[in-house]
């Protein structure tokens, strides 16, 4: 795997809303490289260990990345400015989305679970999109989507409840080869029931607190079982995407 | 002008990568080669296969981090087969750290670790002691030699003992381990911590505590390098948050005839490479690097206790 650790200007800056933020970053060699699901562990001035963010598209030699404020690092991350300069390491993750493996999926994002997924539907020839916000003010990128139902919990904005219905209904209208799913481990533990119950593989983003983001140190062990085997692999290496049948939720 | 002789391994500079934060190696070669460093100390072995700790394992610190891994590691026998011998194509000296529970078990791995391609045999003695009802090896100068005693039967490979800081007197523990037969000591390993996520009052680790490591521990390091070098004959590899090349001459100063760096390359994974340029400077200003080890003058203090 070749992994790039470069100070990389940024170029564009944009806020999605209060919290999210969306970034373009000019880095060449991680563009040539990210495949959908990938991402890059950014250093943040004045934190000692970097933010692992999802790489959400990739333009020529630029990639974007949108990413929300969940503590003080992401709040001062969120900060920046174009003409700044970010050391971003990446592109990082062994195992992303499948999209050469299959030419149709359903897309499931919930909150900012949602960005991976655009760069994956741009690389699938059939695709549907559903994805889940807590409410109006919170719902980012739904125009930049093809067949996209926009779900939020309060139903102040598109469907009224989660992106479950929509996605049942999606399963029981058209056939899909897979599910491809990132966001919170509720929604994805929900999705990999839907899959079962419907029978259609499916392929889940993990995330974990996380350390050197390229193997290392195996600080970011998630779990999974497979025949009834038990291991703790690496969701930086050995994921960020695993098998919705594989991995342990909890 | 960084070469230097360790255990007598042949070093081609003095910073070797710190155990469990370089994997067995192969994780930044398109960063920058392997052979770039003075010697790389291997992900924690044990006899079987370990799956580590539950998750989460890590926890962010001002300037540093805590882990819990739990010793995560594919056995020795895998080592040996699956990683060793891309290790040995390479020209860098080459640190095994093994941790058991008990000194027999400490015996076996040297055993098995007795073979071409290990330069100096690491032992993790901050591992606990399943009889004493899992204290550590390493907080007690009694059972800390027990293990030393037990690898240098069973091995013929230069020993290095890596201390724990979480006791009184590294200096007891140092002194104790040369009686033993160590031929080097390494320290520190990290410093027992914990963090609580005020929302949920749980600690962040799933294992409630873990070892801090980075540069908020530089300081208890470089006074625990000086005071176990001062204590002992044997050689001394300092590491405990070095993050610069002034870092590495600070803790040779103090006493270490090499450095071990380690977290500080989840950071800046260019960490090593740059205190190796740095320290490469630092020569051509001021003279060969071996003799700046243990350079350090005390301050003359006014009142003793």
């Amino acid at each position: 795997m070749e992994i790039y650790q470069k100070s990389c200007e940024v170029l564009r800056y944009n806020k999605l809303t209060d919290t999210v933020h969306d970034v373009w970053v000019n880095a060449p060699d991680i563009a040539e490289k990210a495949l959908p699901g990938q991402f890059v562990n950014i250093m943040v001035p004045g934190f000692f260990l970097r933010r692992p963010i999802s790489i959400c598209e990739v333009e020529k030699t630029n990639i974007r990345l949108v990413f929300e404020e969940r503590g003080e690092g992401t709040r001062v991350l969120g900060g920046i400015k174009p003409g700044d300069n970010l050391d971003v390491l990446g592109p990082l993750g062994n195992s992303g989305f499948s999209v050469d493996r299959y030419s149709s999926a359903i897309l499931v994002g919930g909150g900012i679970g949602t960005p991976p997924l655009k760069f994956a539907q741009q690389n699938l020839e059939k695709s549907a999109a559903v994805l889940g916000f807590r409410s109006k003010a919170n719902v980012i990128m739904a125009e930049e989507f093809r067949n996209a139902t926009v779900c939020t919990d309060d139903g102040s904005f598109g469907f009224h409840g989660n992106t479950l219905r929509p996605l049942e209904r999606l399963l029981l209208e058209r056939v899909f080869d897979v599910i491809m799913a990132c966001g919170p481990k509720p929604m994805l533990r929900a999705v990999v029931a839907l899959a079962d119950k419907y029978n259609i593989p499916s392929e889940i983003s993990l995330e974990e607190r996380m350390a050197c983001g390229a193997g290392a140190c195996l600080g970011c062990a998630c779990k999974t079982v497979a025949d009834s085997i038990v291991s703790y692999p690496r969701v930086c290496k050995d994921g960020p995407v695993f098998d919705g049948k594989a991995a342990v939720l909890c | 002008m960084l070469s230097t002789t360790f255990l007598g391994v042949k070093l081609k500079n003095p910073v070797i990568a710190a155990s469990g934060t370089y994997g067995y190696g192969r994780e930044y070669e398109s960063l920058f080669p392997l052979e770039t460093l003075g010697g790389i100390s291997v992900k924690g072995t044990t006899l079987m296969p370990r799956s580590g700790n539950k998750p989460p394992r890590i926890a962010e610190t001002a300037s540093g981090m805590l882990n819990s891994v739990g010793l995560q590691n594919p056995g020795v026998d895998a080592f040996i087969a699956n990683e060793l011998p891309y290790l040995k194509t390479k020209d860098i000296a080459v640190i095994a750290n093994i941790s058991g529970n008990s000194p027999e078990e400490f015996a076996e791995l040297a055993r098995k670790l007795d073979i071409d391609g290990v330069d100096i045999l690491e032992l993790n003695i901050s591992c606990p002691n399943i009889r004493e009802g899992g204290k550590s090896f390493g907080a007690d100068p009694v059972t800390a030699a027990a293990v030393t005693r037990a690898v240098k039967a069973a091995s013929k490979k230069p020993v290095m003992v890596k201390l724990t800081p979480n006791v009184t007197s590294i200096s007891e523990i140092a002194k104790a381990v040369e009686a033993a037969g160590a031929d080097a000591l390494s320290l520190i390993n990290t410093l027992t911590a914990m963090r609580i996520d005020i929302r949920t009052k749980r600690p962040i680790l799933a294992n409630n505590t873990g070892g801090l490591s980075g540069p908020a521990i530089f300081p208890v390091a470089v006074r625990m390098v000086y005071e176990a070098s001062g204590a002992v004959k044997i050689p001394v590899c300092g590491m405990g948050g070095i993050a610069t090349a002034e870092d590495a001459v600070e803790m040779m100063m103090a006493g270490a005839a090499c450095v071990q760096v380690g977290a500080a390359i989840f950071r800046d994974a260019y960490a090593p490479k740059k205190i190796i340029d740095g320290l490469e400077k630092y020569c051509l200003d001021n003279g060969n690097i071996s003799e700046i080890v243990g350079a350090v003058k005390l301050n003359e203090r006014d009142n003793e206790w």
